[in-house]
């Protein structure tokens, strides 16, 4: 059943930085893996990641992660591939990555290939692309004016295996690459050595939170092989487990469709897959299926800056208060507007403010089914105006309110809790995801840049 | 007298998150095929209820019916995008408290 082609991969965790047992990673490489493959980033933390350019884990845990990962690859002399740099796959993200491998090496004395694959896209070429009709939104965009684009701190593309596989079949021993679909490193390592196409991305698919599709998703990563007919997967703990039903329910994971997800060059079909048991920790995976796309598209996102924010948290324990919590906020809310347009001159559509109740409702709204009256509130105000100075003078005309707003035209004036001196926290610039579109293009690598350099510190 | 049974006091797990900046997926789990096939039959999880629920439009919500896994899959596209100026919820991952209320074989 085995042929040459066959490739084994290890993808340790969900997140580089996030943490996994060395162990699991030297027992990875004692199976026979031929590469190992990470990815970094998401956008699943917001629109500032992007926006900024920064990166959401802190540089001692990735130096941790990729201490054991480049030291382990090396030495199996095995590709290591990481994708979407930086949490937001910028091209500062990927430098920041580099930085950080070049570091490795010269501490531990490793020579190798480094490929850095960046994917920033410039509000220009996307302008030009949209003239040229060949921008189109996903559901539930709509169309986009070229001041969105020129509005973006940064706008990135999303590449597939493509320029993955290049940059290996060129000799690089280590790819760092900027924003990449979360599957396009194990379908690159699977693809270029002619591996069908469904097993190679349902297989991907399967392994990008690592442990995510094991009975114990804290346990570290796990062994993929894949093969002509389909997939095996195991975790790499021995005392964790892939059953079929922790492998199938993996692809409903931040998935809106279970069965059919696109990438660049087509979309994968699950509806047809068979998961079955080869033991009692290791599933196997046949007939996943691809349908190539007739237009190759490249997803893009962007990230804006939407305002600057200032926000205050009160504490409210006063049972009377508590009682009718939503008056409370309404009628702050109310003076709050009159004073803010006296004093400020602004209009309503200048700035804006939010007033959530945590402990009451803060996290539902409106939709909160259970509406007892709570024992303890924390109200977090925030303001956003167009620059920090407003946003702040905002929360300065709130903060006698949050403090001392009674319910009723009362004698005695209640103080509220005030979690911080000051209670205004400037929260800097706030920033938007602003782009839910695909580029076509005539090449899958023409968006991408690649550099290959040569590390030497052996 | 008519039993009624809540999704919450039914399913095994039901959970929510996003899927993308602009789009939310609940996953309800269920741990016998008597449940799944009580949840999953018509008059519960139904485009209506859900755009109820979320204030959502009705024909936004997709459902998938996973019946290997005992499962069924309801997405949507968020109301606010993740991360903007009224957004609660930054990974929606809180979001599933309201279907959990949901009351099986009654549509709303």
């Amino acid at each position: 059943m085995s042929d040459a082609r066959d490739v084994n991969v290890i993808f340790p965790t969900g997140m580089l930085g996030g943490g996994f047992p060395a162990e699991g990673i030297e027992r990875g490489i004692e199976l026979g893996a031929d590469a190992i493959a990470i990815d970094a980033g998401s956008t699943d933390s917001g629109p500032y990641y992007l926006g900024t350019a920064t990166a959401k884990t802190t540089e001692a845990a990735v130096e941790r992660d990729l201490h054991v990962l480049l030291t382990s690859a090396r030495a199996a002399d095995i590709p290591l591939v990481v994708t979407s740099c930086g949490t937001a796959g910028t091209n500062a993200g990927v430098d920041w990555v580099a930085g950080i491998v070049d570091a490795i090496a010269r501490e531990e004395h490793l020579g190798f290939r480094l490929a850095t694959i960046y994917s920033e896209q410039t509000a220009d070429s996307i302008t030009a692309a949209l003239a040229a009709g060949a921008v189109t939104p996903l559901p539930p965009a709509g169309p986009i004016d070229p001041k969105v684009l020129r509005s973006c701190e940064h706008i990135v593309g999303l590449m597939g295996f493509e320029p993955v596989a290049d940059a290996l079949a060129g000799g690089a021993d280590v790819v760092l690459a900027g924003r990449a679909t979360d599957t396009a490193s194990v379908a690159a390592l699977a693809l270029m050595r002619g591996l069908p196409a469904g097993p190679a991305w349902h297989a991907a698919k399967t392994v990008e939170c690592g442990g995510l599709c094991t009975t114990n998703p804290q346990s570290g990563g796990v062994l993929v092989h894949i093969d002509g007919s389909g997939f095996t997967v195991e975790p790499l703990d021995p005392n964790s487990a892939c059953t079929p039903t922790t492998v199938a329910a993996h692809m409903l994971y931040e998935n809106a469709d279970p069965f059919r997800m696109r990438e660049p060059s087509g979309t994968v079909d699950t509806s047809q897959a068979a998961y079955r048991a080869v033991d009692h920790r290791t599933v196997r995976v046949e007939g996943s299926r691809f349908e190539p796309a007739t237009q190759h598209t490249i997803k893009l996102e962007g990230s804006a800056i939407a305002g600057y924010e200032t926000i205050a948290l009160v504490g409210i324990r006063d049972p009377q208060i508590l009682t009718d919590i939503d008056t409370w906020i309404d009628t702050l809310d109310a003076i709050l507007t009159d004073r803010v347009c006296a004093l400020l001159d602004l209009d309503r559509t200048d700035y804006a403010t939010q007033l959530n109740a945590y402990g009451h409702n803060a996290v539902l709204g409106a939709l909160d089914p259970d509406t007892a009256t709570p024992g303890e509130v924390g109200v977090l105000f925030k303001a956003r105006a167009r620059d920090q100075a407003t946003a702040t003078a905002i929360a300065k005309i709130a903060n006698p309110l949050l403090l001392h707003l009674p319910l009723r035209a009362a004698s005695h004036l209640p103080s509220f809790a005030f979690a911080t001196s000051p209670p205004e926290i400037e929260r800097g610039a706030v920033y938007e995801f602003v782009l839910n579109h695909t580029v076509d293009v005539a090449s899958p690598v023409e968006l991408f840049r690649t550099e290959t350099v040569q590390v030497s510190h052996a | 007298m008519r039993e009624s049974r809540t999704l919450g006091s039914v399913a095994d797990l039901i959970r929510s998150k996003n899927a993308g900046p602009f789009w939310m997926t609940l996953d309800i789990f269920c741990g016998t095929d008597a449940d799944y096939e009580a949840v999953a039959a018509p008059g519960t999880i139904e485009p209506r209820n859900i755009a109820d629920l979320y204030g959502v439009p009705p024909d936004d919500v997709r459902i998938f019916h996973l019946p290997n896994l005992r499962a069924i899959k309801v997405s949507f596209p968020r109301p606010v995008t993740q991360g903007s100026f009224t957004d609660r919820d930054i990974h929606a991952g809180q979001q599933h408290t309201p279907l959990t209320r949901l009351t099986i074989g009654q549509t709303r």
